[in-house]
């Protein structure tokens, strides 16, 4: 039998802008550098004039090779910027390939968004003809199937409201009930069901599921480890754009999880000096991250929920310079941001100009995220543009705690916040 | 879509041809984008579809009083606000299209960078919600030929070359405008002033023959000027030169080929760097 993919040597290349090697020293270079600037442009990656430039580039995939057939629901795992949103747009022809070729054997129809060209001022009914129509339906399918979806998204009452006045679930059950109609020979699928109540993620997942029994071949990518032990049949792992692992699902799963943890030094420091997997634009530039808690106690072990947290990033600036940041994303296990802590939002932010090794502390007094494990990103930005990056370059576990000082520990929800609540007598109360 | 085919993905650089095929393949979406544009334009106004008619209507007294009234500038021959809306209405059609069509990629980037369809369908479908407006805006015309008294001619059965022809010109220079749009953001800044020059180099608010014989020929290769000629020779049966009629005619067709040829170019990398 024929694969109904053949995936071959296929590679992306990104090219992430020009770094500018040499600053202007003066006035009049400056000038000079911003009315050649066209010119540059034009010309591309030449090195010319007073700024030299050299482009940066990224290989998004590298030389993957895979074959699947018909019935194979595939499961794809990997890091943040691993390559599988790469892999699935030039599945789905949304941006071609550097170099290699797919061989696609079945009509294909892929989801990358929920709700991708819904119109907010559109009736849910007007929504759902149009967003049929540009994920692939015939105007007779969308017919056909129009009680189907409306009654799989709950939304029989507001079909003539403009989708603007929905609620946020509304939304998304009516976008998930479009998509979950299609029906391609193969399906592919981006991490989407991060989106909706938990119930409708059921609803979501029992419906994944139902296409993948009727012979359907799907292609799923998620951060939802126990998603795709229960759908998927087969899975792969991508690392750095290229297929470190295939096969089954329990094993890729293992497989992940093990390349996850050999990444984290032991205690509380992450020495960042050795890793490879970084988006360094200017240099690797970020050196180490070390993480304290209450009373500058080193957080060797997890952190309850709702103590203090305290990173210190240690950096170099290759140049003097005022204009510099540095950020931290907490990711939770479904690649969700949760918060972003950034050094430009502190108001009492201290300008002056640096130069060489540094130390940026950021103290979170109470750490509110709820029970769980938490990937950090870290990065580096000199004159607000990202000049180091570094995805899951720790990781932290958060534990369940007395938050609220009762003995009773808070289990739902993303977070803890401070709040109180007032028993009165009702004022039309006899 | 056909359900058993073999697709086969490569890289694609250089110049390609254009896929009909394809187009014809998606033609329900097509329609579907032209009717989401026109649905949504004139949602939540209070004049509605009015608006269509209402803006080369007001442009069309605010020149009569300007340059008819006030700089005496003639007509050749019909009523001065018959000829100048005969001009307009193909003028605003261009301007507006080309302004809502250049900046379409754009404002649709979440179309672009997590769907496929053929690209070209997001600007053309902006024009194509214009062209009722156009059509619109004609109906209006009609109506003020009847309060003007001012007869038909059998050169009205030109009218719908010229619309095809304004189409072209429109397509060509919005899918070009579109497409560096998405690598230069420059053409922002381009468009409205080609729009605001276009108007005086167009003889849209005086006669053709203002401009010096010699020169006939050269005012043919603004592919709007050949439009708006025309537009009057088939509404007002006003004497037209084919001459320069044929030379529009020509770069409005050179024009929507280089358009195609250049979008398709620069298509690949569009979900890339928008």
């Amino acid at each position: 039998m024929k694969p109904i993919l053949e995936i071959r040597e296929l590679s992306k290349q990104y090219k992430l802008g020009w770094q500018r090697l040499r600053k202007a020293q003066n006035v009049r270079e400056l000038i000079a550098d911003g009315l050649t600037k066209p010119l540059r442009m034009l010309r591309g990656n030449q090195n010319h004039g007073p700024a030299k430039q050299e482009p940066f580039t990224l290989w998004a995939l590298e030389k993957v090779n895979l074959d699947i057939y018909e019935g194979d629901i595939i499961g794809i795992i990997g890091r943040n910027g691993a390559g599988k949103s790469t892999l699935l747009k030039i599945l789905s022809r949304i941006t071609s390939p550097s170099n290699g070729t797919v061989v696609i054997r079945g009509r294909l129809a892929s989801l990358l968004e929920v709700g991708t060209g819904f119109h907010p001022e559109l009736t849910g009914k007007e929504n759902i003809f149009l967003n049929g129509a540009i994920l692939g339906m015939r105007r007779a399918e969308i017919i056909r199937r129009f009680d189907e979806i409306v009654a799989f998204a709950e939304v029989e009452k507001f079909l003539d409201t403009p989708v603007k006045h929905y609620s946020s679930g509304m939304y998304v059950r009516l976008a998930f009930a479009v998509a979950a109609h299609l029906d391609p020979e193969i399906l592919v699928v981006d991490e989407v069901l991060a989106v909706g109540d938990l119930s409708f993620q059921k609803k979501c997942l029992g419906k994944m599921g139902e296409v993948s029994r009727s012979g359907r071949t799907v292609l799923f990518v998620s951060h939802n480890m126990a998603a795709i032990e229960n759908l998927c049949t087969r899975g792969i792992v991508l690392h750095q754009g290229k297929l470190h692992f295939d096969g089954a699902t329990k094993d890729a799963i293992q497989y992940y999880l093990n390349s996850l943890s050999t990444r984290f030094g032991t205690g509380h420091v992450v020495d960042l000096d050795g890793v490879g997997d970084r988006r360094s634009i200017v240099a690797p530039l970020l050196k180490r991250l070390e993480f304290f808690t209450e009373n500058e106690q080193p957080l060797l072990e997890g952190l309850p929920t709702g103590s203090k947290l305290k990173i210190r990033v240690h950096f170099d600036l290759p140049g003097p310079t005022l204009s510099f940041n540095v950020g931290l994303g907490f990711n939770n296990s479904y690649g969700q941001r949760v918060f972003t802590a950034h050094s430009m939002f502190e108001p009492n932010r201290s300008v002056k100009e640096s130069v060489g090794p540094q130390v940026f502390t950021c103290e979170i007094p109470s750490f509110t995220l709820m029970p769980g494990e938490y990937s950090v990103k870290v990065f580096l930005e000199l004159k607000n543009r990202e000049a180091d990056a570094i995805e899951d370059a720790a990781k932290i576990s958060v534990l369940e705690s007395d938050f609220y000082g009762t003995g009773k520990v808070p289990k739902n929800g993303m977070f803890v916040l401070e709040h109180g609540w007032y028993l009165e007598q009702a004022a039309d109360a006899k | 879509m056909p359900t058993d085919f073999e697709l086969t993905i490569r890289p694609r650089k250089g110049w390609q041809a254009v896929d009909f095929t394809e187009a014809y393949l998606y033609r329900e979406l097509f329609a579907f984008l032209v009717w989401r544009d026109v649905k949504i334009r004139y949602r939540q106004t209070l004049l509605g579809g009015l608006w269509a008619i209402l803006q080369p209507f007001i442009a069309m007294l605010i020149f009569s009083f300007i340059f008819n009234r006030l700089a005496h500038v003639q007509s050749d021959g019909p009523p001065y606000k018959l000829f100048a809306y005969a001009g307009l209405a193909p003028w605003t059609f261009f301007s507006t299209s080309v302004t809502q069509s250049s900046n379409s990629l754009l404002a649709n980037h979440q179309l672009v960078s997590k769907v496929y369809f053929p690209r070209i369908f997001i600007p053309l479908g902006a024009i194509g919600a214009l062209l009722l407006d156009l059509l619109l805006s004609l109906g209006l015309f009609f109506a003020m030929m009847l309060y003007y008294r001012w007869p038909a001619t059998v050169a009205l059965l030109w009218l719908p070359l010229f619309i095809l022809v304004a189409v072209l010109a429109t397509a060509g220079t919005g899918l070009t405008l579109s497409a560096l749009n998405v690598s230069f953001r420059d053409v922002k800044y381009v468009v409205p002033f080609l729009v605001q020059m276009g108007l005086f180099v167009t003889p849209v608010i005086y006669p053709a023959r203002y401009v010096p014989a010699r020169w006939q020929v050269l005012l043919g290769l603004n592919p709007m000027a050949g439009v708006v000629i025309g537009f009057r020779h088939a509404l007002l049966g006003t004497p037209a030169s084919w001459a320069v009629m044929g030379v529009s005619i020509g770069v409005s067709v050179a024009l929507f080929v280089f358009g195609l040829l250049i979008f398709r170019r620069m298509e690949n990398r569009f979900a890339d760097i928008i």
